[in-house]
Parts: C-alpha cells; structure tokens; sequence
C-alpha cells in the first residue's frame, strides 16, 4: 500500500456548523484512475466533506494531500487551479447565459483584447465538450430553455471541461433518465482509464455498485470504514449506512376501503392535461406513474387547487366541489407534499415547530397571539411521532437532512387530520433508512383510512406500496393495473406511449 | 418543452410588444397635436431621451449584476456641479474639471458598491443613502444656486452637434453602444448576468463576486456623471435641482425594456427602448397639455405596468 502515493488523501477532516458537527475526523484516499464512492444517509457528511474538497466550504481541522503534498483548498477557484472541480448536486446553472458560457464561466477564452471574450472559440470549444458527452443540446441555446435533464448534462460538461485530475459528482443521476445515466457513466470509465480520479455521491445504490471501485460510508459526520466494491454486498454497505439491520423496505400491511373519497373526471389544460380521470378510495395507496412531464405533477396540482384548470370535475366524498385555492383544498381535508421541498413546502429559514404547525397556529394562539408552550406541545408530539431528528424544536429547518425535512412537510399535513394525502416523489433525494421509514409511515395512514396519492419516479416503491397503479403518458392516464398485475415492464411500456413501440 | 416554447413566444411577443407600444404612442400623439411630428420637436425628445437612456445604461448594468442604484439623480446633479464649479470658479480649465466629475461620479459608485459588497448593506439601502448625501453634497457645493459661465468648450457637449446629430445623441450612441459591447462580448458582462443570476454559483466558478458588483455601481455612477456633464452643457449652467426623480425614469425604462428587477436578465437594447417610451410620453403629455402634476401620476402607473409584465414573465418561466 505504501509503495503508491495516492492522488488524493483526506485526513481528519472536521467541520461544524451552528449546533451542528456535520463532520468529525472523516477521511479517505482515492487513487488516480479510481472511481470512490461515498455513501451514507442524507446529513451523514458526503456534500459537506465534498464541499469541502472542492473549496466551496472552509474546513475546521484536517488535512488535504494531493500526491502526497498539503495542498490548500481555500476557495472554488484555488480548487480548480489545483485541478479539483465539482458537478454539484443541486442545479446552478445561470439561466440568462448560454450552455456554452455557463460551460466556460469564470474561464472564457480571450481574445486579442483583454477581457473580452472569443465567443467564436468559446462556441467551438463548447460544442466540442458536448460532443465529448454525446449530448445535444445547442451550445448557443439559453439554460433558461433547457429541460432539467439537458441543464444537469451541461454541469457535467461544465466540470469536465475543466481538466481536472479530481471530479466530485454530488448526486449527478438525480434527474437523469436510465439512458442518460448510462452515458454518464460511460464517460466517467472512460475518464477513469485516463487516469482521472472521480469521488461519486448517490443515494441509488445500484449505481454505486454499477461503477464505483471503492466506497467510503459516512455515518452521522464520522467515517465507518472503507471497502472495495467487489468484497462487500449492497446489504453491507446499507447496514454500514444506518448501523443496524433494516427493515423491510416496503412495508404493505394496509388494504384499501371501498368508499371513493376523491373522484375526477375530464381534468383538462392545454397539453398538460389531456383529460384525467381517477377514483381515489379510502386507505388506498394509488400509485402514479409516468415518465418525468407526463403530467402527474399537473393532475396532483389540480386536485389540490394550486393550478386552475379548463374544464373537469372533482368529487369529494360523493359531492361535487371546485378546487379553486389550495386553501379551499385544505379546508376539506386534502394535504399535498410537493415534489421540491425547498422552494415549494418549507420555510426554510424558520424554526421546525413553525414550519409543522403552520396550519395550526390558529389553534395555539389565544386572541390572536401564539401560544408558545402550545406550539410545542403540538409540534413535539409530531417530532416524536414522526421520528424527526432535529436537536430542537426552534432548530431552522434548512439545518435538517433532506429526510427529516421532508417528514417535517408530512407531519404539517398530518396536523390537519387529511381525508387525502397527495405526496409529489416524497422520498426523492433521501436516504434509505429514512425512506423505509416514509414507506412505513404511508402504509400507517393508509391503514387508518387516509386516501392516498402517491407520485414515483421510482418504480420498485410504486409496486411497493401501492395498491393500484395508473400510468400516465402526455396528460393522459393511459394504463391501470391492479397490486399484483404491475410489473416494471408493463409500467414502462405503457409510460413511454404503449403498444406501438415495444416488440 | 412546450411551457419552453410558449415563454419563448411570449418573449418576442413582449420585445416586440415594446415597439409597438413605442409606435401606439407616437402615432397617438402625432393624432392628438400637430405639433409632435416637427423637426425641432423631434429633436427635443431625442435629447430628453437621451438622458433618460444614459442613467437607464447605467441602471440596467445595476439590475442585472442583481441590485439597484437609487442614486442617480443626485449623482447627476452632484457631479454636472461640480463640472460647472471647477470649470467657472477654479480656473481648472474645462476639460481637467469635466473629467474631475466623472471621477467623482466613479468614486461615489464605488462608495455604494463597498457598502454592499463590504458592508453587506441591500442595494437599495445604500444607494438610498448616496441619494441623500449627493443631493446634499450638490446643495452646499452649490449653496443651492446655478452655477453658469460655462465656456463655448463646455456647451459643447450639449449644444453642438456631429454632422446633424446633436452631442448628447452621439454621446448616447457611443456609451451604448460600449456598454452593449461590455456587457455581451466580455468576460466581465458575462461575470454581471452571473452573478446576478445565481450569486453563489458564480462563486463557486471562482468568479470574484464582489468584485464584479463593485464593478456594476462604479459603471453607474460613471455614466450619471456623464449625464451630469452632459445635462449641464445642454442647460448652459449647473442646476442643483435637476435629476429629482430620475431613477424611477431610468428604472421603468430598463424594466420596460426587459431588465428584471430580480437580476441576471435584461439588455441596453431594451433600455433605449425603454427610454424612448418615457421621453415621447413626456413629451407628448407636455404638448397635449396635460399638467405636469398629473403627468407624475401618469410616470407611476407606467412603472407598475413595466413591473407587473416583468413579475408576469418571470412566473412563466
């Protein structure tokens, strides 16, 4: 082992942040031409140690070597002058500048006047990098008109152009399709075999085992240990993960009522919604599934009023209601957790027994002024029903993991007693052990007659827990199967348009 | 893809829809006077225009680096007296003092632009703050009277003309046409709609954020200098008074032209645009006869409706 110096080593990396030690003595090494992956729940350390490396955040203690030598990483821009660069995990991209100056932001080539940019060559050289990856997208096109899967192709590009001797993908697949991630990772072997040193962060770990040659796992801001791919199994990475033995992973003890709490008919607006027609009864799970546009997002948008549409109708426990304000849609008993937490559900800046009780302050308030002793009363009960981890109720939000933020959005829900529960990818960008712990929890609201409606990219958790799947394809329910009939195949052939296509 | 298509379509149809109501205006004036469509009168409104435009330039590269600069119409006044002061009363000469102004005027930007990037004040806070303390500097500089006896050297750059083009157009045309050029074809411009796009991944592209923004207040109040200078040509004597409410003309020029007021987006080719809305409004409301008392309300209104299309926009997106 000693004989080679490694490319990177990180030694005892520490990091706090108010309240919080997100990373205590974490580290690794990683040779060239390896590709490291780095597991552990959501709020272990990975984005924060990847920060880290990459110059985005100051680390507290520790060290950085790079062949061998301490190097110091103390800005973005030190980092990629060290060769370290970042796809990061989150998109952020500029979206008034064009992929190819998005691609070379902060390196534009010159021209013959200083400071002003080669747009000729900074064209030529972007679409050079897009043809690298096999993506087509028009160098000049604005990032504002790009889907979410072409922009995070582009902030591949971006880091690799860079010609760095260190990658660190945080989550790069998140938004990808199955083809796009193949791509992705052929281009991550292949800069592998140059010699190139990539640091992988998923949560999918199919993936990690699909590519990576050594991971590291992370628990809690502490390093559990080191192993190369080929000696471990997927269950002794997840064990390393949560540190105990998981539970099942799709718990289904809930059968479905025979009363339709929820009923719509004919949704309709423009392409978005080309008439849907659905039946939600009470304790169902229904599962809905769809390529990403396929208009789940609209329809779950509709029945909760956050969208008005053209035409269609909606029944409530056999009447007929109009949803013209999700305050409406909330008043009679439906929740919605929205695909995107933090912009959509979370008031990221306040306190977590603020953003559960919202719905509730009414309640906890005497002549209009908030009980406090309430608040908590009401908010704790829902942390400790829920298992939210947070090391206080006046804890902002935004210091959550993304599980424990997404439990604080369905404890808000549950606070309102909801005859319907609508969850837009609920466990999306989560850990596994918190997920397990939110199939478990719809399962137990299902049980206790609440109706349903769950949105999923992910097909393993829609044949998981539903009880009755639709498939949704350009703004049309086009298949449904029952528990039992759906298979993944069938599902993706009906989400990718049906009959015409598949052999 | 077709929300991509449809905000697309809404966007030219907004580019366009500028014009068009530039055009709707003049057509409509030229119906209501007879006088709007005359050499002279034409004249004047590209003069007015182009003071309009000169601060709306320097708003735009404000806005879209994601502040604000309030100050403008005191720096204006500040600056256009202090030309006129060191040019009459020190014997300076003429061009030493224009240039002393422009270097103030660059010098009070920066003094906003570290306030924010140093003190970490909002934009707004502290160019509201430059307003107060340039409209004062200008009153005592000036004790509150005209400073005139600018020489034929000075009247110049407002009164004279390139060929048949009056000065202050060409000086417009230049300072746009330069301005256009920083802010599409170099690294700084593009670092601009960067950092007022997304701040933090600007940074983390290692872009020097602050500078850059430092850069946006030191560009604005360069330009309001030159429309001091210019301004006080044109008027043959420093006014200590002038400039009073100009940043809400630049403004909604800017915003009318597509600048988003929440930064990273906008142009100086809708800003002129922009601007020629505001001057042939003004002027046209000026010839029909509407009072001027009214012709402020008027001015807010068209601000809100600048505004609401770009809050409009910005949801589509």
């Amino acid at each position: 082992m000693s004989a080679v110096i490694p490319r990177l080593q990180m030694k005892g990396i520490c990091k706090s942040f108010p309240g919080v030690q997100a990373l205590c003595d974490v580290g690794f090494d990683a040779e060239a031409g390896q590709i490291h992956a780095l597991a552990g729940e959501n709020g272990a350390g990975k984005s924060t140690l990847m920060k880290i490396l990459t110059g985005a955040l100051r680390k507290d203690a520790g060290e950085i070597l790079l062949q061998g030598q301490p190097a110091s990483v103390d800005s973005p821009r030190r980092a990629q002058l060290l060769g370290i660069s970042m796809v990061q995990q989150e998109l952020t991209l500029i979206p008034y500048l064009t992929v190819g100056q998005n691609i070379f932001l902060g390196r534009e080539p010159g021209w013959h006047l200083p400071g002003v940019v080669d747009q000729k060559r900074l064209y030529e050289q972007a679409r050079a990098e897009l043809d690298k990856l096999g993506i087509s997208v028009d160098a000049r096109a604005l990032v504002a008109d790009l889907s979410l899967a072409q922009r995070q192709m582009v902030e591949v590009a971006k880091a690799l152009s860079q010609k760095a001797q260190v990658i660190a993908l945080d989550e790069p697949t998140s938004s990808l399709t199955e083809r796009e991630t193949e791509t992705l990772f052929g281009l991550m072997r292949a800069l592998k075999a140059q010699g190139v040193t990539l640091i992988f962060i998923s949560h999918r770990l199919e993936e990690l085992f699909e590519v990576a040659d050594v991971v590291t796992v992370l628990r809690d801001g502490q390093g559990v240990g080191t192993a190369r791919v080929q000696d471990v199994t997927p269950a002794d990475v997840v064990r390393m993960m949560v540190g105990r033995e998981l539970g099942d992973m799709y718990p289904k003890a809930s059968t479905p009522g025979s009363e339709v709490v929820l009923r719509a008919q004919g949704l309709r607006r423009g392409k978005d919604l080309r008439g849907v027609d659905l039946e939600l009864r009470r304790g169902e799970v229904l599962g809905l599934a769809g390529l990403v546009g396929a208009g789940r997002t609209f329809v779950a948008r509709a029945l909760f009023g956050a969208d008005p549409v053209e035409s269609g109708e909606i029944w409530l426990e056999g009447r007929p209601v109009r949803m013209r304000s999700p305050e409406e849609a909330i008043r009679r008993g439906i929740g919605f957790v929205p695909e995107d937490r933090k912009s959509q559900a979370l008031f990221l800046a306040l306190a977590v027994r603020i953003n559960l009780a919202i719905r509730q302050l009414q309640r906890v308030s005497h002549f209009g002024l908030l009980d406090f002793s309430a608040l908590d009363r009401l908010a704790g009960s829902y942390v400790q029903r829920l298992g939210i981890r947070t090391p206080s109720l006046l804890q902002r939000v935004r210091n959550l993991s993304g599980g424990n933020q997404q439990k604080v959005v369905i404890a808000r829900w549950l606070t309102i007693q909801p005859k319907v529960l609508i969850l837009d990818e609920p466990t999306r960008g989560i850990d596994v052990g918190t997920k397990a712990e939110i199939h478990a929890l719809i399962d137990e609201l299902a049980k206790q007659g609440v109706a349903i409606l769950m949105i999923s990219s992910e097909l393993p958790e829609i044949l998981g827990i539903s009880d009755r799947v639709l498939v949704m394809h350009e703004g049309q329910v086009v298949a449904e199967f029952a528990r039992g009939q759906a298979t993944q195949d069938a599902i993706m052939h009906a989400a990718t348009g049906g009959g015409n296509r598949v052999s | 893809m077709s929300a991509n298509h449809l905000s697309r379509a809404l966007e030219w149809v907004r580019r366009l829809s500028v014009l068009l109501i530039l055009l709707a205006l003049c057509l409509l004036f030229a119906a209501l006077s007879n006088r709007f469509v005359t050499p002279a009168n034409l004249l004047t409104v590209a003069l007015q225009t182009s003071i309009v435009a000169l601060v709306g330039i320097g708003l735009t590269f404000t806005l879209v680096g994601g502040g604000i600069d309030l100050s403008v119409g005191s720096v204006v006044a500040l600056t256009g007296a202090l030309s006129a002061g060191l040019a009459v009363r020190t014997g300076l000469g003429t061009y030493p003092a224009i240039l002393a102004a422009l270097a103030v005027g660059s010098a009070l930007g920066a003094v906003s632009g570290l306030l924010v990037v140093r003190g970490n004040i909002p934009p707004f806070v502290a160019t509201l703050a430059m307003l107060a303390i340039a409209r004062g500097l200008a009153l005592v500089y000036t004790q509150g009277r005209p400073i005139a006896g600018l020489d034929d050297a000075f009247k110049f750059w407002g009164t004279g003309t390139l060929g048949p083009i009056p000065m202050p157009v060409v000086v417009l045309a230049v300072v746009a046409a330069s301005a256009h050029f920083l802010l599409t074809r170099t690294r700084l411009g593009l670092h601009i709609y960067a950092v007022g796009g997304n701040e933090e991944t600007a940074r983390l592209a290692g872009i020097r954020t602050r500078w850059v923004k430092l850069t946006v207040y030191v560009v604005s109040g360069f330009i309001a200098s030159v429309t001091g200078v210019i301004m006080t040509a044109r008027l043959w004597s420093a006014q200590p008074n002038i400039g009073t409410g100009m940043e809400l003309d630049a403004i909604t020029a800017a915003v009318l032209g597509g600048t988003s007021l929440f930064g990273g987006v906008g142009g100086i080719g809708g800003t002129i645009v922009g601007a020629f809305i505001i001057g042939v409004l003004s002027n046209g409301l000026n010839l029909v006869g509407v009072p001027s008392y009214n012709q402020q309300v008027i001015k807010g209104l068209v601000f809100i409706v600048a505004v609401l299309l770009d809050f409009f926009l910005k949801r589509r997106r």
